[in-house]
């Protein structure tokens, strides 16, 4: 559905050039629910915008929905849908002018676009805000028009661009749940950016983590917590948390072990194998332990494998 | 045809705002109603100075009146860009299949009709006031104030659309080109009170050979051959603008 070789994209600015996107591959079957996970400025919404015609790519070729994205643009078009991260509502409509008006864009007649209207609608429980103004929608429920925006010509492919950023969690959930429901039900192919762990790991198939404009790192939620090495231990000490380091490190499979002040944090193929041994030898160095934990590798740990910093980090700043 | 189709869709959603709350219509009006109030009385007497005929400084000053309007109103089209853009709903259009002309010229569409309608009422506004004009010649007069609007509205798009990324840049660089073909078209005083080199500068500027055309049509003389040179040169810019315009919107580069 979407097969990507080699695209780039340069900002050429007056305070110097940007490579927002340096090289990307990727390839999305028909029927899959992909994520596009990375920090902020990863270059998600470059990608998104190269993949849904807005942006001329620096280099590259892509084919989306079957056609050439340099070469036919308006087959591209056709086939599409696109939910942009900062909306696409003008305020000052009621809904339904608003999406009446996206269905006669996309080729619609008017009783079809009537039609398409109160479906959509009532798909995405708005059906009760027919005729009220854009602008005195909760965020969620702005939120569920865009994405009827997108779907209003029934698209083979859609994208959306941080779906559910700003939404309380609530709103987040049922959202995924809509969102599951259009491949499911539908057989769309969705592919969709997030900067969110628990959105990417809850919600997609499979995932394209892209940082600094690369992808880094691509595979199914559970491959790629799996090809991180092992599960997280924390143990915190109430002396001695030097030597337990040691006898940490003397345990067959453990690494990264590292100390910090009275935590000592290290790595292990299956933490719950691993905790008797470790703490049968810190007892027979007459070691005490003030509290122990084991986490499972969370795609956080993947993202901090493989670029050496932690998504949230990068969120944060 | 699907240029015209899609241009008739873009302007169609454009309108809606106006279908609504036709009144803003009016509210734009205000500013060409207090030149005709404030500023066209000083003119009476001069009326001898300008060739108006029979003295009637009206029928000198409403078509120029309408000619400022139709540079000053649609110049401002691009603020409905830029806020258009802060929704994403450029984006969204840009994204469907409508035809790339018609996203420029279903909007710049909406500022024409919006102003032929606009210089219709203050034509009958001037009426009240005094203006004899030839009611033919005024017709063809709106029309051609019709095909200022749309190049003064595709020249701001593209303004507009090129600055999205230092969008208070906007305000006054429009104004200033704005002010700048309002002062060198000779459409408050005649460029026939002008010192040559102004009466150059002012041959350079395309508006003000349509300003002579909008006069020689209010005064009746439709066969005059500045109307014939002002309607040419409207359409040569109204055809550039749009396709500038056009080109703007094509573009895949910010
Ligand atoms: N129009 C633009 N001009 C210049 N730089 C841009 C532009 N758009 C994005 N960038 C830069 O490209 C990088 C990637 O941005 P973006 O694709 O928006 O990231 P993401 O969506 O992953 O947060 C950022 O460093 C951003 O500042
Ligand atoms: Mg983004």
């Amino acid at each position: 559905m979407i097969r990507v070789r080699g695209l780039t994209r340069r900002f050429t600015g007056k305070h110097g050039t940007v490579d927002a996107v340096r090289g990307v591959d990727l390839d999305v079957e028909a029927g899959e629910l992909v994520g596009f996970l990375g920090p902020n400025g990863a270059g998600k919404t470059t990608t998104l915008r190269m993949l849904t015609t807005l942006l001329r790519p620096t280099s590259g070729e892509a084919r989306v929905a079957g056609r050439d994205l340099l070469t036919d643009p308006d087959g591209v078009r056709e086939r599409i849908g696109y939910v942009a991260q900062s909306g696409t509502l003008a305020f000052d409509y009621p809904v339904h002018e608003e999406l009446e008006m996206q269905g006669r864009f996309y080729g619609l007649d008017r009783a079809r676009a009537r039609s398409r209207c109160t479906e959509l609608l009532a798909e995405l429980d708005l059906s009760e805000l027919h005729d009220r103004l854009v602008a005195t929608l909760s965020g969620g429920q702005r939120r569920r028009l865009d994405i009827a925006m997108g779907l209003v010509h029934s698209p083979e492919l859609l994208f959306l661009d941080e779906p559910t950023t700003g939404l309380d969690p609530t709103s987040r959930a049922a959202l995924w749940d809509r969102i599951r429901a259009l491949r499911d039900e539908r057989g769309m192919t969705v592919f969709l950016s997030t900067h969110y762990l628990d959105e990417a790991d809850a919600l997609c198939d499979r995932l394209l983590v892209i940082d600094n404009g690369v992808i880094v790192a691509s595979g199914s939620p559970d491959e790629l917590k799996r090809s991180v090495s092992g599960d997280a231990v924390t143990m915190t000490v109430h002396s001695g948390a030097i030597e337990a380091g040691q006898v940490a490190d003397g345990i067959d499979g453990t690494s990264e072990v590292t100390v910090d002040g009275e935590v000592v944090r290290l790595r292990v193929r299956r933490g719950d194998e691993a905790l008797p041994v470790l703490l049968n030898a810190l007892r027979d160095k007459d070691i005490e332990l003030a509290s122990v934990t084991v986490k499972r590798p969370t795609l956080d740990d993947v993202f901090h494998s493989v670029t050496g910093r932690s998504l949230h980090e990068e969120v944060a700043a | 045809m699907k240029l015209l189709h899609d241009s008739w869709l873009v302007c169609a959603r454009a309108m809606r705002p106006l279908w609504r709350s036709p009144m803003t219509l009016a509210f734009a009006m205000f500013q060409p109603v207090l030149f005709l109030v404030l500023f066209g009385p000083l003119l009476q007497p001069l009326g001898d100075r300008f060739g108006a005929p029979d003295g009637n400084s009206w029928q000198f000053f409403v078509p120029g009146l309408l000619v400022q309007l139709a540079i000053l109103s649609p110049g401002m089209a691009g603020f409905g860009v830029i806020f258009e853009h802060r929704s994403g709903v450029i984006e969204r259009m840009r994204v469907t299949p409508l035809s790339r002309t018609a996203l420029l010229l279903g909007r710049v569409a909406k500022d024409a009709v919006t102003l032929i309608a606009q210089s219709a009422l203050l034509v009958v506004a001037g009426a009240l006031f005094g203006l004899r004009a030839s009611v033919p010649g005024a017709l063809l007069g709106l029309l051609l104030i019709g095909l200022v609007a749309i190049a003064l509205a595709a020249v701001s798009n593209a303004v507009a659309l090129r600055m999205l990324d230092r969008e208070w840049m906007f305000a006054p660089t429009m104004s200033q080109i704005s002010v700048l073909v309002v002062l060198l078209s000779g459409l408050l005083l005649p460029m026939s009170l002008a010192p040559d080199w102004l009466r150059w500068l002012s041959m350079a500027n395309p508006l003000s050979y349509v300003v002579d055309a909008e006069r020689a049509l209010f005064a009746g003389r439709i066969a005059d051959p500045v109307v014939l040179t002002g309607s040419l040169v409207a359409v040569a810019l109204t055809a550039t603008t749009v396709l500038w315009g056009t080109r703007t919107y094509q573009r895949q580069d910010s």
